[in-house]
């Protein structure tokens, strides 16, 4: 290969063309270093899950599949990971209806206020994750409320709305409104245009607004410790751990977390495509 | 007529319940805490009791106290948006106009470590950058840090944490909005006898634009409210203006100084990012 090159431009000098391979390859080169510090500690964790640690999970000790086996052996992470999973659903479940349906009414609707909703909806999403998180603490202890598991749900609806809205907005933006006149045209009245034309056209932005909102709630660590008090999250453990060693059942609920997400999106992607080209 | 008047009404109507949430939940406690900002304590009461007294003094000290934590929260935001803008730029660019068929596994492998806790990842970092990491040994043994130095508790290992946590924030929306560009426009600016580098500043960047400017905020914003990084990859000489609202909070139970400290960063941030917004030329967000 190198000697055929040789033959075929002798003009140029080895060193210019090496430059001029980097030069032409210098962004996937770089690309390559950024995926490799994307995944180094994505690497650490899924090692460390194999690690024989006992208590302390800082040095590597030997292989081992017992944490895989008994990923609850550690105490309270798995009533951490239980708390996390709950409060993720609701919170998923609420916040997906709230903002599908400003979505649509936003997407949709000319309206007086649309451009204050739109304010709305965006101002979650700039404050700060403290300030989101100390302020509605403040509001709970005025009403005496104690911070636990559904003043964390209610926080965790607050800051996911927005993201629900942005994402199914989207996808209602990017709608063809020929499919929907197609359908008036052929006799079908506004309720059944919405059922089966608007509304299947629009759920899998719905769908992926609920997957976002729920890997938002379940890895939310401020709002959420500024809200538990004494309920334990997964996140939260991490924290209260992280001092003395988190424990290698931590890195096993982490990294099946890591691979049950690449799943699901990966299946995601290819239903995706299939729908795509059957159309 | 019935049918017209719902449709006035409709949108309200979809709006109302979540509205109405968003109003309960971050409307009103955003005004009760600009309300806790201004009390002071009540005398001879608890810890923890406070009374309004609209005493505006607490946004000077609370400023002046902690001066120190609040330049310290933009510096290390600012230079963790800056080096993730470095860093998710080129490979947002990549994978939007040289991954070819790989465009979509390797959009999914740039999110995908995300999909490990935002804990784990920190902590991760932490036992990697630690005494019994792999970096350190071998950086010492390469003469490229001195036997004494550490890289963890210090500014760089919660830059880089800051960095590495809000990266995706970064690259979708880069991603987003290079995607968008006709690669045709980029040919067009070759066929003038723009080389590359003019090509670049004069056709992509100005078209990535917005991108840029939503992937920024989306890293400003949380990593200068951010705690977590300083807490597990810091010192207490790297504390950030989280980690005092944090504690003020929980541990000085001082409600109204962690009340006009966050009030003090949301402003804060606000000011900046409507210069930024002015600066930058666009309006179009996310």
């Amino acid at each position: 290969m190198s000697t055929k090159a040789n033959a075929s431009v002798p003009t140029i000098p080895f060193g210019a063309r090496v430059s001029r391979w980097f030069g032409r390859n210098l962004i996937r080169i770089y690309a390559v270093f950024g995926f490799t510090y994307l995944f180094i500690p994505v690497m650490y964790t899924f090692a460390f899950s194999f690690n024989d640690s006992g208590k302390s999970n800082l040095i590597w000790k030997g292989f081992t599949l017992d944490n895989w086996k008994n990923p609850c052996g550690a105490p309270e992470v798995c009533s951490a990971l239980g708390n996390s999973i709950k409060i993720g659903l609701l919170a998923t479940t609420f916040s997906t209806i709230l903002g599908t349906m400003i979505a649509f009414a936003i997407g949709r609707y000319a309206f007086k206020g649309r451009s204050s909703s739109n304010l709305l909806i965006f101002l979650p999403m700039a404050t700060p994750e403290i300030v989101l998180g100390a302020s509605l603490l403040s509001l709970f202890l005025v009403f005496h409320i104690n911070p636990g598991f559904w003043p964390t749900v209610i926080a965790h609806i607050m800051f996911c709305i927005s993201f629900v809205v942005v994402t199914v907005k989207a996808r209602i933006a990017s709608l063809d409104p020929r499919l929907e006149q197609a359908a008036m045209d052929l006799y079908a009245n506004e309720i059944e245009t919405f059922r089966r034309v608007t509304f299947p056209l629009v759920a899998p932005g719905i769908a992926g607004a609920a997957l976002l909102a729920f890997s938002l709630s379940f890895d939310d660590f401020i709002i959420t410790n500024f809200n538990s008090g004494t309920v334990s999250t997964f996140p939260k453990f991490v924290y209260v751990s992280a001092a003395r060693g988190i424990p290698a059942q931590a890195n096993v609920i982490g990294s099946a977390m890591f691979i049950l997400a690449l799943v699901i999106v990966i299946a995601g992607q290819i239903v995706g495509r299939k729908t795509k080209v059957a159309k | 007529m019935s049918s017209a008047l719902s449709k006035v009404k409709m949108p309200y109507l979809l709006l109302l319940p979540g509205f109405l949430f968003l109003f309960t939940f971050f409307i009103l406690p955003i005004a009760n805490l600009a309300q806790t900002s201004t009390q002071t304590p009540i005398a001879g009461g608890d810890t923890g009791q406070y009374e309004q007294t609209l005493s505006f003094g607490n946004y000077l000290n609370a400023f002046t106290e902690n001066k120190e934590q609040f330049g310290r929260s933009f510096v290390f935001a600012l230079l963790a948006t800056v080096l993730a803008l470095a860093i998710a730029y080129p490979l947002a660019y990549a994978i939007a106009f040289k991954a070819g068929r790989l465009k979509n596994i390797l959009l999914v492998l740039v999110v995908a470590p995300f999909f490990v806790s935002f804990l784990l990842r920190t902590v991760a970092w932490k036992q990697i950058l630690g005494e019994e990491g792999f970096v350190v040994p071998t950086l010492r043994n390469l003469g490229i840090i001195s036997q004494s130095t550490t890289l963890t508790s210090t500014s760089f290992a919660v830059v880089m944490g800051m960095t590495y946590n809000f990266l995706p924030f970064m690259t979708l929306p880069l991603y987003a909005s290079l995607e968008r560009i006709d690669p045709r426009t980029m040919e067009a600016s070759g066929d003038l006898y723009a080389n590359g580098l003019t090509t670049f500043r004069k056709v992509t960047l100005p078209l990535s634009m917005p991108g840029v400017v939503a992937g920024t905020l989306l890293t400003f914003i949380p990593a200068a409210g951010d705690y977590v990084n300083a807490a597990i990859l810091g010192s207490p000489n790297t504390k950030m203006i989280g980690n005092v609202i944090e504690s003020r909070y929980f541990k000085i139970v001082d409600y109204p100084t962690a009340a006009a400290l966050s009030f003090t960063l949301m402003a804060a941030i606000l000011i900046l990012v409507t210069i930024y917004i002015r600066k930058a030329g666009t309006e179009e967000l996310v």
